[in-house]
This record gives C-alpha cells, structure tokens and sequence, in this order.
C-alpha cells in the first residue's frame, strides 16, 4: 500500500499544528462556532447527540495493521473501546471531546493517517474497490489512480467551500464493487481496443433527498488526462452548483437542470484550456504510484487445498463461511477472506479495542499485515493462502467476525442512526439487530441467497438504503413511534437501480413482518433458487410485492424468529436511551 | 489597512456598495479611487472609462467573462465573498487569472478571514480586507498554515509530481 514520502509527512503534520491552533482559539473564543464548524467538518469532526463525532479517513479502505492498531489505541484512550466502519471505508468514534482532538491527529499522523476532508462541503475520501489488486475479474488496478486523485484532492484551494459534499469513487473491475453510479463522480478504469488504459466518467449520481443514477460524461478519457477533467468538472460545479437550497445543492441537481449535454459542453469548453497544462498525469508518477501496489512476495502454490475440502466435510460452519466469506483470488492458492462484522445482535460495522488490535495481530500472521475496510462495512484481509484458512477460520471464529453471512440477508448495511446522528428521524443500529435476530436462521438466509438489505434513519441515505434490494428509511418520529418506508428493487453494480417505495410506511415492530412478507412473496414467486431476490423483483414488478405486505394487520410486538423457536426479547428495543430526543 | 503581498498597507480605494434605493444605471460614482459594481460598470461603461484610476467588484454570482477584454482596464479587481462559505469567489479569481491573464491586483473583500487566506492566495488573490471585527496581524499567520502543497493552481504552475523527484516504494523503503 502507499507509504508517505517526506512531502506527504510534512503536509499532514502542518495539518495537525493548523488545526491545533484553530481548536485553542475556539476553545478561547477567537473564531465563533459558525467559524469554526466548516473547519471542524473537513477535519472530520461532527456534533452529535451525545458528544462529538471524529470520523478518520482510511483512504480508499487500504489500511495497515499498524494503522488498526492506532485505531485500537484511539478507541481505548480516547472513546469507549469501540469504533464503527461506514459506508465510505472509514472509521468513526462516536464519544469524543474536542479538547482531545488535536491529540488523536497527532497519533494518527504518526501512522500516515488523518481525518482530512471525511466530511464538509469538499472532496471527500475517495473510495474504490475492496477487491481491487485481487479480484479476478480486474482490468485495471485502481488504487495508483485513488492515490493520484487523494493527493490531487487534499487542501484543493479552490474546491474547499464548494455547494455541497463531494464524492468520487473509482473501480477497475468488469463488475463495479464501488457504487460508482451513486456518486458524484464514478470513475471505471479500463482498457479501449488499443489497450491504452482509461477512464469512463460518470457523473451526478447520488443518493440522499434525490437518489439518482450517474450519467456518462465521456466514455474514455486517457489516464494522462483524468486530472484536468475531473477539474473542470469541479470548476463548472464550483460557480454554477445551486448555493441557495442545501438540499438542491448536489452536482446531481446542476446536471439534471442542465442536462447532461449542456453539463458537458460547459466542462469541455473549461477543460479545453487546461488539457496538457502542467496537471497532466505524467507516466513516471503513474509508476511511481503503482511501485506500491505491486504484488506480496506470494508464493507458487497449487490451486486447491486438499486439506480444506476434508475440513470443509467435516464442519458445515465452516463450509458455510468458504461459500459466503471467502472469494476467489487471482493468484493461485490464494483467497480474499471477508471478516464480517455482522454478528447478528451487534451494530453492523462496530468493533472493539480487542477485536482492532487481534484483527491487526491476524493480517501480520495471514495477510502481509493489510486490510481492506469495504462499503459494506466489514473487514477484507486480500491475500490469505487457501492453506491457512482453517486456521483463520479458528481464529475469527474465537473473534466473532465469522458469522458465514456475507451477501446475505444479516450482512446488513446500517448508518449510526437517532441514537447518535442530529440528522436522523428514527434509530438504525436496534432496528438492524431486531431485523438481524427475526432471520438469524443461517438455513433461511441461505434459502433467500445473495439479497442486500439497507437502512437509513433518515433521507440523507448514509446506510445506501436506495440501492439496497430492500431499502428502510427512518422518515418520522412522532408521539415515541418511529416510522420507516420501506422500497425494493435498489441495487448497487453493473445494473445499479433505485428502489421503489411500496407504500405507507411502518412502526419499528412492523419493519421486520414487513420484510418477513415481502421474502414470503420472494419464496413463492421465484422460478428457483437461481433467481436471486432482485431478479425475481425485476422481472414480477412491485405489486405482487405490495399486495402481500398490506394484505393483513400487523401485530404491534414483534413476533417469531424465523426458526420458530424463539420469540424475539422487545424490551430491550422499546425505550430509547436516549429519550431526551424524543 | 489591508494585507498586500503578505504585508500590512495603508489602502485609500473605495468599495462602492449600492443601497436598495441606488440602481446600476443612476448611481453617482464619487472622484477618486473607487472600486466599484460590476453591473455599474457595465451599465457606466463609456462614462467611467474616461477615469484614471478604477477598480471593480464581483459578486459571488457573477461571472469573469462579463469583463471580457476589460480586465487590464482596472487597477484593483476585487471579489466579495458574502460569506466565506460561499466559495464561488476561489473559481472567479482563477478565472480572472489564468483564462482573462488580469496582472494587477486581486483582492478579497467581504467575509474574509484568516482561516481562508492560504487557499485564496492559491488561486491568484494578492490583496486582501479581512473583516473589520478582526485582527489583521492575526490574519497573517494564515498564510503560513502549509510550506508544501500537492497540485496546480494560479499560485503553483506545477505540481508536486513535477517540481520534484518523489520516492518509489523501491527506495522509500
């Protein structure tokens, strides 16, 4: 992975002593907390409900065991032992003072890490493939190029106050693991005939108030180029964006007034004037870039592991998890191993001080000591030889990161929600575990097969719950009852689509029957086990759906777990701990 | 007092703002050094263009190219910044500086304060008013917040890539 030179060093560090100042003269009244907070935004630092969040950028998922380890030491020192991975391939606590905020900088800086523009009205963290090096379908690496763009990016001067957040994502496989239809920028890096390597480039996707798929920009743009393209588009956005209406204020907005053509037209007359200026990639910095994404020292192995295949035999968990956790890898007698932080009953993507530190400890042992944290908010350790896995299978177990859960239903995507975020309408984090605990049968989610469930508190849609297979979104709160809408039909990849709202919306107890409705209708219609949940949606539209889930009356406590066995606890789930916001 | 290349000068020019009841077209531009409008230059052009010396303000929502081959016809160009959030100003000053080549001088007046002062000098503000309520030796500091910066802009014609030879992971390691 990327190693700083002095340069990238010196600028975090002036970072750490920049903000350091800011804080003391916060803290002493010199800057005003309007001032102030879209200098504590693009450091990353929000107000919540209960104290300040600190969200630290992990740039394009790649993360060192190192670096865990320091997240470790900042959830231990500073925060209550735990952190939560989201959506963007970053990390975020959630108890935080700002006295304390200069300090957790400067440990990070220590490990090449900071929290620079993980939120505000900037460029944020590029995200990007957590397969990429490793995936067998890639064409093209994309890291050097997320590294490029993360450099050409960081303290932009002219792109710092822009209308609103925004975000670039990048893949370079067949099949797009990145959303980059959902962004403001998607860039797929890739091959023309010639072999010449490139960029299509979307623009004007999104999610939140308006979810919106991307449109192409230009269908190649040369790798020399991609630079000064991506400025003009943030030079057209930066004067023309609307400024006036916070929630008109995304690129989406300006390309579907203009349309596409006219958005076009505007970047290429700017970008005519920049192409081959001094911002043209050169091949030396592409190389250089690419110097640190080479290949581990792997070694020749054969394909497959005899061993594993008598253990998988033996063991029904374990082979669970080969089937769901473990993907193919491009090089021989390796695999990709997904750590799911998706224990049904836990916060989707929260981890311990312990669990950081033994995660760290398994990379070294398992990994070439790097980790990957992907959008769906769990772990990737890319290279582990298919040899070690019982081994790591053991190890994770004891960790509790092996739930054999990946793409299916509990591998839940979830935003902090009411609990922590000022902006949420209803909480996420107990509405995924009661969700998780009605469909925690491993033969039932493995009867529904590959389905992507994501929730939302609220319509700013950090838990993507408009490219979820089935999407909750908090709309409502009102006399201790909290509403959600429910839509199916969303999906991230290749075929990325919003999903549709079925109808009224739903208490917190009746989110989960809904759901259980809505497989039902799965269950039935499906030609067989083949047609996944989305296809089946695609192909019978909403109303089979909709008929069934407003058919009968729902029960106001939550009823059986799908095993039948067992009646789901409500206690734990109807009085908020944190009423005073209701 | 404004800041000027990275010092503090005396400053005599004027910042014309129009009041509700004043229009572009009637507005009387007093003698001396005044920076005024835009939409009043515009709409004054022939009469204004008489004087010697003249500045003119942009609005954030206004656009460079309406100066069109004007711009060397001033001798202070200023943008109001009506918030310092509003970051429109950063693209109209490189604008003015890289596609229209205005020489003189580019200030920054409005809501101008410290902790914007670094990126503003980037795209090409060589001048600047910080806010009345504020310390102007204070502001100084801003521009000292980074000694090293990654990409282009009006400020840096190359970019780190190419200013400098930077380490591969072969010798970085």
């Amino acid at each position: 992975m990327y190693c700083y030179d002095e340069y990238d060093q010196k600028i975090v560090d002036e970072r750490v002593a920049q903000y350091r100042d800011q804080v003391r003269r916060r803290l002493g009244n010199e800057l005003t907390e309007t001032e102030f907070l879209p200098l504590r935004l693009q450091n990353g630092l929000y107000m919540q409900v209960h104290a300040y969040m600190l969200r630290i950028a992990v740039p394009y998922g790649m993360i060192s065991s190192r670096q865990m380890r320091m997240f470790a030491h900042i959830a231990r020192k500073y925060d209550r032992s735990y952190g939560h991975f989201t959506t963007r391939q970053n990390i975020q606590f959630n108890w935080i003072k700002l006295e304390d905020t200069p300090d957790i900088l400067t440990d990070l800086a220590s490990v090449q890490m900071h929290a620079i523009q993980t939120s505000g009205n900037c460029i944020r963290n590029i995200t990007s493939d957590e397969y990429a090096g490793v995936a067998q379908d890639e064409v093209v690496d994309p890291r050097p190029f997320a590294e490029i763009l993360r450099q050409w990016s960081t303290f932009h001067p002219e792109f710092a106050y822009l209308p609103r957040k925004f975000k670039i994502a990048i893949s370079g496989g067949k099949e797009d693991r990145a959303a980059i239809l959902a962004h403001d920028i998607g860039l797929s890096v890739t091959k023309n005939a010639q072999g010449e390597v490139g960029f299509r480039v979307l623009v004007g996707g999104g999610l939140g108030r308006t979810p919106i798929v991307g449109n192409e920009i230009c269908e190649f743009v040369p790798w020399q180029h991609i630079l000064t393209y991506v400025e003009s588009i943030l030079r057209i956005y930066n004067q023309f964006g609307r400024r006036d209406n916070k929630f008109k204020a995304r690129i989406k907005i300006l390309v579907k007034a203009l349309g596409i053509d006219e958005f076009r037209r505007l970047v290429e007359a700017d970008w005519a004037d920049i192409k081959d200026g001094p911002g043209t990639l050169t091949a030396e910095e592409v190389a250089r870039m690419a110097s640190f994404f080479t290949d581990p020292n792997y070694e020749i192995l054969p394909d497959h592991d005899s061993k594993l295949n008598e253990f998988k035999v033996d063991n029904r968990n374990f082979s669970n998890w080969m089937l769901r956790n473990v993907k193919p890898h491009r090089v021989p007698g390796y695999a990709i191993v997904v750590l799911s932080v998706k224990k049904p009953g836990n916060a989707p993507g929260d981890v311990t001080d312990v669990q950081m530190d033994a995660i760290a400890d398994l990379a070294d042992r398992y990994s070439f000591g790097e980790m990957r944290i992907t959008h769906k908010q769990n772990v990737v350790f890319a290279d582990v030889k298919q040899s070690d896995l019982v081994e790591l299978w053991q190890e994770v177990n004891k960790l509790e990161l092996a739930s054999p859960n990946i793409g299916l239903l509990t591998d839940m995507i979830s935003c902090p929600g009411a609990e922590f975020c000022t902006l949420a309408n209803a909480r996420s984090i107990p509405l995924a575990k009661l969700i998780a605990e009605r469909f925690e049968s491993l033969d039932f989610q493995h009867d529904i097969g590959e389905i992507t469930l994501n929730i939302s508190g609220c319509m700013n849609a950090c838990g993507q719950n408009h490219i979820g297979n089935i999407g909750v979104t908090g709309v409502e709160k009102k006399n201790h009852e909290e509403w959600y809408q429910i839509a199916i039909g969303g999906a991230e990849g290749n075929d990325c689509s919003i999903g549709k709202i079925l109808g009224p919306s739903f208490t917190f107890f009746q989110v989960p029957q809904a759901i259980e409705r809505i497989l039902q209708v799965y269950l039935r219609e499906r030609i067989d086990e083949g047609e996944r949940f989305i296809d089946t949606v695609r192909r019978i539209g909403h109303q089979p759906f909709k008929e069934h889930v407003y058919s009968m009356d729902y029960e106001d406590e939550p009823g059986q777990s799908s095993d039948g066995e067992r009646s789901v606890t409500p206690a734990e789930y109807v009085v908020p701990f944190y009423s005073p916001r209701f | 007092m404004i800041i000027k290349n990275k010092t503090l000068v005396e400053d005599s020019w004027q910042v014309l703002r129009l009041s509700d009841q004043e229009t572009a077209e009637k507005v009387t531009v007093h003698d001396g050094k005044v920076i005024v409008p835009l939409k009043v230059w515009l709409a004054q052009r022939d009469k204004l263009q008489q004087r010697g010396e003249l500045g003119v303000w942009f609005a954030s929502d206004e656009r460079p190219e309406d100066l069109k081959g004007d711009v060397q016809k001033f001798q202070v160009i200023a943008v109001d910044f009506p918030k310092f959030s509003d970051g429109r100003g950063y693209s109209i000053a490189y604008n003015l500086r890289a596609r229209l080549g205005y020489v003189g001088e580019l200030r920054a007046i409005g809501d101008v304060l410290r902790d914007q002062l670094f990126y503003m000098q980037r795209v090409g503000f060589d001048a600047f008013a910080p806010r009345a309520d504020r310390d102007i030796h204070d502001a100084l500091k801003g521009f000292e917040d980074f000694s090293e910066v990654y990409q282009t802009s009006f400020d840096q014609k190359q970019p780190l890539f190419r200013r400098t030879q930077r380490q591969s992971k072969s010798s970085s390691v």
